[in-house]
């Protein structure tokens, strides 16, 4: 992907459809990672029924959105999922989804491996059963390898590994590199964000400021290696990261939740960034005419930001990271590569930082190995 | 620049949008989307989106360009057909 700067600030303006879209199929899940951005666990009563979901691939595909980000709680508990997907490739809507793996077994890898237009994201938080075990729970990484083992064994092709960077995982990004080498798969690193139950962990999961640039380094040696364009505020280093490099959120990417509520990016399920409901109107209704969508397409302000020199490679950074961590959108993000976040966070007499507001979290602990 | 110019763009030979493309209309142009290599490509311009949806509507490469661009814009645009095909978002027919 490559993009100037005309048409960074023509994407900041917003377009006629996501270029991507997440649509979260279920809270319902049956790891419970500590870490979970959606605060997933059980499923809510009021999800889109088959009918509802399909008639939504079917405006997904009249609006023209090449691909849908397909991900959870863990979209294969859903008893329609192989259902809903067929009826999005059939429309030449590609899906790729995020899964724990542990619904893929020998039939299932073979049902994926005969779809066109699919790719499935496989979650591990680290690259031995310790490491990742400690954020998704007993048992977790060996389902994800065994569900690997099947879609190598079922000929799918490079499906990919996708590892969220936390300070321990961060430092094992040569063990994920040969382990996604070994299946032939791709490796998809993306940012930890302080959001669903992740905002309590964010403290002592985060990558510290070394942890952070050394990754930065280890990225650029790497094109292809795919961040989801997740990593944009780090390129206040240098050179800019492959990717946008902006904020889409409300610009170029949203997500629909599994009730229909359509939020501004992947990581701010929270009443102040749900733009509406697609029960309502349409998701076209929502991209094209929501308040908060049209506030944040507006000139954005870069606030503290504006005078730094390299505001322009960064953008401020990310706003769900400011928002979870209490920081105000003009403020640095808490991981400006310069310092700055931490200063601003700081600076403040008081933080109050904001809970996810739909929480699905079960009560009561989950074990793998129990099911 | 798109991509890296193709040293195999042949202007003479027929092209047209690969099946496997989906080109959708923007208002700096268009957004391409290449289905088996799940590349995103953007067409900078709404006259290189004209002129590659006219490229099966003409014999060869050459022609659509003369038909379609200003002729002081013609190897502006035939760089741009060639990024596009070495991005195999046209191909010969």
């Amino acid at each position: 992907m490559s993009a100037n700067s005309s048409l960074r600030n023509r994407f900041e303006r917003g377009l006629s459809a996501p270029i991507c879209l997440t649509w979260e199929l279920t809270y319902a899940c049956n790891l419970a990672c500590t870490h979970c951005l959606s605060s997933s666990g059980r499923r809510d009563p009021n999800e889109l029924s088959t009918h509802e979901a399909k008639s939504l691939i079917d405006e997904i595909a009249s609006m023209q959105i090449f691909y849908i980000n397909v991900g959870g709680g863990e979209p294969m508990i859903r008893r329609d999922f192989f259902e809903l997907i067929e009826h999005a490739v059939a429309q030449k809507v590609g899906v790729k989804f995020s899964t724990n793996g542990t619904r893929i077994d020998r039939a299932a890898a073979r049902r994926l491996a005969g779809i066109d237009y699919l790719d499935v994201q496989i979650s591990i938080d680290g690259a031995d059963a310790a490491t990742s075990d400690r954020l998704r729970g007993a048992g977790s990484y060996d389902a994800a390898r065994r569900a690997m083992d099947h879609l190598k064994n079922a000929n799918f092709g490079p499906f990919k590994i996708s590892v969220v960077m936390t300070r321990e995982s961060i430092e094992q990004l040569d063990d994920f590199e040969g382990l996604a080498s070994m299946y032939g798969a791709q490796l998809r690193l993306t940012r930890l964000r302080p959001s669903g139950r992740a905002v309590e962990q964010w403290d002592k999961l985060h990558p510290t400021l070394r942890q952070n640039r050394d990754l930065y380094q280890w990225l650029l040696a790497r094109p292809t290696v795919l961040t989801g364009d997740s990593f944009f505020h780090l390129s206040a280093l240098g050179e800019s990261l492959e990717g946008l490099n902006l904020c889409g959120a409300g610009r170029v990417v949203c997500l629909i939740d599994p009730v229909g509520d359509v939020y501004a990016c992947p990581f701010v399920i929270h009443e102040e960034f749900r733009a509406g409901n697609v029960r309502v109107a349409g998701f076209s209704d929502v991209w094209t005419k929501s308040e908060l969508f049209r506030s944040l397409r507006g000139p954005g302000n870069p606030g503290a930001c504006g005078s730094c020199g390299s505001y322009d490679a960064c953008r401020g950074g990310c706003m769900a990271a400011k928002f979870f961590t209490g920081l105000e959108p003009t403020d640095p993000d808490p991981e400006c590569v310069f310092g700055h976040g931490e200063t601003a966070l700081a600076a403040k007499r008081v933080v109050l930082r904001p809970t996810s507001s739909p929480d699905h979290s079960r009560r009561i602990p989950v074990s793998l190995s129990a099911r | 620049m798109l991509a890296e110019p193709s040293t195999t763009f042949d202007p003479a030979a027929a092209w047209r949008v690969n099946t496997q493309v989906s080109l959708r209309d923007e208002a700096f142009g268009a957004m391409a989307y290449h289905h088996g290599t799940r590349r995103l490509v953007f067409l900078k311009s709404p006259e290189l989106v004209e002129l590659v949806r006219s490229l099966e509507r003409y014999e060869s490469a050459h022609q659509a360009i003369d038909a379609v661009v200003a002729s002081s814009q013609h190897d502006r645009y035939k760089t741009a057909l060639s990024s596009l095909a070495t991005s195999e978002i046209i191909c010969e027919r």
